[in-house]
């Protein structure tokens, strides 16, 4: 792309590694003269704070596998030697738990920054298919995490989640059986999730990997949805997008700290502190915050199979967004139905996290319902049809032009604009 | 103007749609919330008192020790600091004063012996079955995490508040008000053989008999022998004791939220300065390696 200077090493050993394995050259091109809009917001930052973040979970957990003890008897008191004997382990496990919350909080701003802006829209779709098989990752990684200190909820969602498989017909019981490695929840179903948990953030960390390597062939979108056309419209990565980066990483520390040091314990829950008993079903039966919306879904259908395949309908759609989104347009900016009908979307999502905490009863469920249907309403009907009807906003001609507030506008059906572009 | 319009057409549709919810929450509310109490170890700079956390053991030794373990700590446990401010030699003699099961010695038998520093505080019953027979079937759970493993229900919009301020003391409130709520049952209600009535015990039969009443365990401080502060005090104990590094945790937070605050605000005028070229000079763009980089 333009901008790129030839990388020319002064250094006689990387001159001799570049003439063998170019890693340096490849470092150069990616991460400092790559170039990216120069009206990228601070949504933007959270792709490095999902990255950041990933470090560190891999990092604390690392440490954490070190003084855990997969094994039903001794799972819960070796996390609490963790908490009371290890040299800073009280850090390391309160870093790891609510880190695991903050990653959640992180790809969410992340989707919704995509969603907003369009990102996933052509030439970005594999970019943002293999986002969404990181979610998914995610998702699958965070609740295996929360089985291993065997306390009551950890057993509990474990053999909730596991049974739902149990919905499909003919295939479900022997699936579940296979999960669990034996006829309940227990000591393999303990071993093999450590197994995972341990295994799926190198999973995580390949596909980063290929989801950095399509942005980089793609390039960033950026908050006009015009594609940068000339240098003007670009800024080397390094150093103006490694300092914002660095600056908002600094900010969603303070907030991670925030929990980690003098509020660990609020975003768990208190029955996960009573060591598993298979014996004694809690009230409620509450997943982590992070996949209430989900959860809430799931409840919200009356037929349990009906009800597992919105579940994992509604994060497989996300994958198709691309061809489920018609519109041309890129960004919600100049698309002032999408961009109403997206925001109602969101707090859809945050309505249905609440009503996942919510016991499965009266006005709950009824609520529950007309979310789930608004979910699957927006992604299904409604984005197909805005596209074909809506009349957008006129773009301008380049992110410079946007910018600076200036120029002749582009779009065949829109009017001439009466103001700012903001 | 944009901005506004679908906000406001966001939070009418939020809003319709919350009704009903809030109306089954409104019908669901009979459980009592325990009264908040003020606590030495709440808030950013909160400690442990250690002449609490005294009483509270003695509490704990006297009465609570009967029938709930504490098995996730050991007697050096006393002695840490942060904690109840015991010395070694007090902990040592502490713990000289229960028995513990050791063994197998050269004759293969298991012996008791006096407790050491290095012991855990042994168990007041061999096993949980042990522990129904004797009690009519109840099971005390082991007290070492009772403070984090109890809560009550805060409810919106509170859960939001406690984020700000901080307040993650609802087992301990919970405690207090357990060991403050036994009442006479309300006309027909009608308790289970071997329970009693205790206002904040979700479904208000608990196993428990009144286990606290005034005067029952001596303070030498002057502190008053009510129920009210037995609660209190031993509380805290069991604070500490599912928390035992909250002093530390506290202390290093401190100083990770000042340096933070220190490197992101050096971070933001970094950026600011390195930004500010790009935005007051938009045609000078050219992408150039940081080595390169001068203020213009």
């Amino acid at each position: 792309m333009s901008g790129h200077s030839i990388y020319e090493p002064q250094n006689s050993i990387i001159q001799w590694l570049e003439r063998r394995l170019p890693v340096a050259s490849l470092v150069y091109s990616s991460f400092i003269v790559y170039p990216t809009p120069r009206n990228l917001n601070y949504w933007w930052t959270f792709g490095a704070i999902l990255s950041f973040m990933l470090g560190v979970q891999i990092i604390t957990g690392i440490v954490l596998a070190m003084h855990y003890t997969p094994h039903v008897d001794f799972a819960f008191d070796s996390v609490e030697t963790i908490m009371r004997d290890v040299n800073y382990g009280w850090l390391l496990r309160y870093l790891h738990a609510n880190g695991a919350s903050f990653f959640f909080v992180a790809v969410y701003a992340h989707i919704a920054r995509g969603m907003y802006y369009g990102s996933y829209k052509e030439p970005r779709e594999v970019l943002w298919i293999l986002g969404v098989i990181l979610f998914l990752l995610m998702v699958v990684t965070g609740f295996m995490g929360y089985v291993l200190p065997w306390g009551q909820m950890s057993f509990w969602a474990a053999t909730v989640i596991t049974n739902l498989f149990s919905a499909f017909p003919i295939v479900g019981d022997p699936i579940v059986t296979w999960l669990w490695g034996g006829y309940a929840v227990g000591n393999p179903t303990l071993n093999r999730f450590y197994s995972l948990h341990y295994l799926l953030p190198f999973v995580i960390a390949g596909v980063v990997v290929l989801h950095v390597w399509a942005l980089h062939v793609v390039g960033q979108n950026n908050p006009t949805g015009v594609e940068p056309k000339t240098e003007k419209d670009t800024v080397a990565f390094t150093p103006y997008a490694t300092l914002k980066d660095a600056f908002f990483i600094g900010v969603f520390c303070l907030f991670l700290v925030w929990f980690v040091f003098y509020i660990p314990n609020y975003l768990g829950h208190s029955d996960n502190y009573i060591p598993a008993n298979p014996s004694q079903t809690p009230t409620h039966i509450v997943p982590e915050w992070y996949y209430l919306p989900f959860y809430a879904i799931l409840r919200a259908i009356p037929s349990k199979l009906f009800g597992v395949i919105a579940l994992g309908g509604s994060i497989v759609l996300l994958a198709f967004l691309p061809w489920l989104d018609t519109s041309r347009v890129r960004s919600a900016n100049y698309r002032p139905l999408y961009r109403q009908f997206l925001l109602i979307f969101f707090l859809v999502v945050i309505g249905l996290g609440y009503l996942g905490s919510k016991p499965p009863e009266g006005g709950y469920v009824i609520a529950g319902r007309i979310l789930t249907v608004y979910y699957f309403a927006f992604l299904l009907i409604i984005l197909p049809l805005l596209g074909l009807f809506e009349k957008t906003k006129p773009l301008p001609n380049s992110i410079s032009e946007a910018v600076l507030r200036v120029g002749v506008p582009l779009g065949a059906s829109a009017p001439p604009p009466s103001g700012g572009w903001a | 103007m944009n901005l506004h319009r679908s906000t406001i057409l966001a939070l009418a549709v939020a809003a319709s749609l919350s009704a009903p919810c809030l109306r089954a929450a409104l019908a669901q509310e009979q459980e009592v919330p325990p009264p908040p109490q003020r606590w030495s170890f709440a808030g950013p700079f909160g400690l442990y008192d250690p002449g609490q956390l005294q009483r509270g053991f003695k509490i704990y030794r006297e009465v609570c020790s009967t029938c709930h373990g504490l098995k996730l700590l050991a007697f050096r446990n006393l002695a840490d600091p942060g904690g109840a401010g015991f010395s070694e030699a007090q902990a040592e003699a502490i713990a000289a004063g229960f028995q513990v099961t050791d063994g197998p010695n050269d004759q293969g038998q298991m012996f008791q012996r006096p407790g050491r520093l290095a012991d855990r505080f042994p168990p007041p019953f061999p096993n949980d079955q042990a522990a129904r027979a004797a009690l009519g079937g109840a099971l005390p759970p082991d007290m070492s995490d009772l403070a984090k493993a109890r809560s009550y229900e805060r409810g919106f919009p509170w859960f939001i508040f406690d984020a700000i301020t901080q307040y993650q003391e609802e087992g301990p409130d919970y405690i207090h008000a357990i060991l403050n709520g036994y009442e006479n049952p309300p006309a027909g209600f009608t308790l289970p053989p071997g329970a009693e009535y205790n206002k904040y015990f979700p479904g208000h039969a608990i196993g428990m008999p009144k286990p606290l009443s005034d005067g029952q365990v001596e303070y030498t401080d002057g502190t008053p022998t009510t129920v009210d502060q037995y609660g209190r005090d031993v509380a805290a104990f069991l604070a500490w004791a599912s928390e035992p590094k909250l002093d530390e945790r506290k202390r290093l937070g401190f100083q990770v939220f000042v340096y933070l605050i220190v490197l992101t605000g050096l971070l933001y005028f970094t950026k600011k300065r390195i930004w500010h070229e790009v935005k007051h000079q938009p045609e000078l763009t050219e992408p150039r390696p940081p080595t390169e980089y001068r203020r213009s």
